[in-house]
């Protein structure tokens, strides 16, 4: 068991040590001077401060040292938690800005996984070998895979947000509020986080269901559902045994739709202009603000990682096939 | 009789002649009777053809200021105009044709990448396989999207094909996995081990031993990879990465979205790219479903 989770951990790490060399060289490699370049687009107007900011990034870059230098202060700058200072809100550094949009992402994304995967799994499994069902919900289910998540966010937005005038179809909170711990503010927080969670669930519904329905038709097949017919076991019972074990490749494929979802999350947030880490990406592509950029895929990828290990951890703890065939597959 | 069709590697080495063409046969008399084929079939194509013929009649550039602003469809111009007065149904037109470009050649650098990858993995293994898998599991750890906005950001003039090779460098791991595993076990077949026995080369034998008796797969494979990609193309053009002088339909989205078309109720502008989209990539998904019932008769008893 350590085995294997020592090996996980070690394709994590090696992943992070990837991302921040991709972090590290993309700046370095691609054509044009990316300082000029961030800062004539981004809009600084004041000559002084310009120049002191050119200084800044020149000597943040380093780039007149030998690559590997650079490379190894980029490591150093990382673990004292420096991601350099943000061009479009100066002087702020980056990580505080990221710190204040990872919440409302969180808000978003984590229930939206959490409760479509339920509700998916729940559906597919019914919709398994009853015809009726099977030829409704695996049609609308691919459709639903296939729908950008910009647009049902788009859709909705227009719909119930501006046509029918049901819910905010901007920001995060009433811009009228100022934040605080009382009711008002707490529900109309709510308010606007609906619409954007309810987007992301339908999209990332129609997945799973056909997930758990193709697992489930596998394993109604397998030896022990037949047996298990054969007895005469009603048909519920057979049901709950195929559905547990067709739960396990379901909580793999949650680690692998991850990424699929952050991306969903972030164009969400777009749409309906989010407080969160989507809308900070657009504004720092808007203002070339590539330090803040980085920061972000940095957090989203270190995000990831650790909701990847999460899945193992419960993956070991669910299965115990798994436990079995470590503690005896290492002879 | 009819598991032959299932059971890849069965025997159609031996008589490859008459045994291929009864496969044939048998697949198309079942192909023609599967719904889920042809109602896919029939709206990919219709959007092919539209992407490949619609704008041959169109006499203006798809972003040139033809008429007049902000109005509704109409029997001039379809799907009505933009907010400075451009046809929307020439977008359309042209956008259809780009997503159906961006998803052969995303997908399909992504199908290459991956197979020849799973491929060489799988046949391989060893310490080839072990370093193979490695790089797979890093990249398939990688949020591919985000990765993309970095990489593209970067780049100052962004044409459809840059675009279409960075989504095809970074969503090619799922592909390589499950053909790696597809190989594995095909690997160890009598007559793979006979093919190299006769000393043929690795290149030959996965091209004429292994990969034919998969190609269901590859083909369901690249289906898959290119609904990825068209997916992917339109979130990297909805945040303002798209290419810099072409029309597509998530640069619709997102001049829709950024000249406010939401709030001024203009429907026609943003509903029929994103329609576009989710009709073209969810056919596709429903066809491929249709394919493997037709391909594996455990499910075509359904």
């Amino acid at each position: 068991m350590w085995r294997y989770m020592g090996r996980k951990l070690f394709v994590y790490a090696l992943t992070f040590v990837v991302a921040v060399t991709i972090n590290w060289m993309i700046p370095r490699f691609m054509p044009g001077d990316p300082v000029r370049s961030m800062l004539s687009r981004g809009s600084v107007s004041d000559p002084e401060a310009l120049e002191r900011m050119t200084a800044y990034y020149n000597e943040v870059f380093g780039l007149d040292a030998p690559l590997h230098e650079q490379y190894l202060s980029f490591w150093a700058g990382l673990f004292r938690g420096d991601l350099g200072i943000s061009v479009m809100f100066y002087p702020e550094p980056v990580v505080d800005i990221i710190l204040r949009a990872v919440p409302y992402t969180l808000a978003l994304l984590v229930p939206a996984i959490v409760l479509s995967w339920i509700v998916g799994n729940h559906f597919g499994a019914f919709a398994a070998r009853s015809k009726v069902l099977d030829n409704t919900i695996l049609p609308a289910g691919y459709v639903l895979t296939a729908t950008p998540y910009m647009w049902l966010a788009l859709l909705m937005a227009w719909s119930l947000g501006i046509v029918a005038g049901v819910f905010p179809t901007a920001g995060g909170y009433s811009f009228a509020l100022t934040p605080g711990a009382n009711w008002e503010f707490v529900s109309s927080l709510i308010v606007h986080w609906f619409l954007p969670f309810l987007s992301m669930f339908v999209v990332a519904l129609g997945g799973w269901a056909i997930g758990m329905r193709n697992m489930i038709i596998y394993e109604l097949e397998d030896d022990y559902a037949t047996y298990l017919r054969a007895l005469g076991a009603p048909r519920r019972l057979v049901r709950r045994y195929a559905f547990r074990n067709a739960m396990l490749p379901q909580i793999t494929g949650l680690a692998v739709q991850l990424g699929t979802i952050i991306t969903g999350a972030l164009l969400t947030e777009i749409v309906f202009n989010y407080p969160g880490l989507g809308t900070l990406v657009l504004d720092s592509l808007n203002n070339r603000d590539f330090f803040l950029l980085q920061g972000i895929f940095l957090f989203v990828v270190v995000g990831v990682l650790i909701a990847n290990f999460v899945i193992d951890v419960v993956y070991v703890l669910i299965d115990p096939r798994t436990r079995v065939q470590m503690t005896g597959g290492s002879s | 009789m009819s598991n032959a069709a299932g059971t890849p590697g069965a025997d159609p080495g031996s008589a490859p002649g008459p045994v291929g063409e009864r496969r044939f046969s048998e697949t198309f008399h079942f192909a023609r009777r599967n719904p889920k084929l042809l109602i896919g079939l029939t709206i990919v194509v219709g959007f092919l053809l539209l992407g490949l013929i619609g704008p041959l009649f169109i006499d203006h550039g798809p972003n040139q200021y033809v008429g007049p602003q902000t109005q509704g469809p109409s029997g001039e111009y379809w799907l009505g105009t933009t907010t400075f007065g451009q046809d929307v149904w020439a977008q359309f037109v042209y956008g259809v044709r780009s997503t159906f470009l961006i998803g052969v050649l995303g997908g399909g650098v992504a199908f290459v990448l991956g197979t020849a990858i799973g491929f060489f993995a799988g046949y391989r293994g060893g310490i080839v396989d072990e370093v193979l898998n490695m790089l797979t599991n890093v990249v398939l750890v990688l949020p591919a999207m985000v990765v993309l906005i970095i990489a593209v950001a970067y780049l100052d003039a962004r044409g459809l094909v840059v675009q279409a090779v960075f989504i095809g460098l970074t969503t090619w791991p799922w592909a390589a996995r499950a053909v790696r595993a597809q190989t594995l076990s095909l690997a160890t077949r009598d007559y793979v081990d006979l093919a190299r026995l006769s000393g043929r080369r690795t290149w030959r034998i996965i091209t004429t031993e292994i990969a034919p008796n998969m190609s269901s797969y590859l083909v369901m494979s690249f289906i898959l990879l290119f609904g990825g990609a068209v997916l992917t193309a339109a979130g990297l053009d909805f945040i303002g990465l798209g290419p810099t002088d072409g029309v597509s339909l998530g640069l619709m989205l997102e001049n829709a979205v950024a000249w406010s078309a939401l709030q001024l109720g203009m429907w026609w502008w943003f509903v029929p790219p994103g329609l576009a989209i989710t009709a073209i990539v969810g056919s596709m998904y429903i066809l491929n479903v249709g394919l493997d019932e037709v391909f594996n008769p455990k499910l075509r008893e359904l």
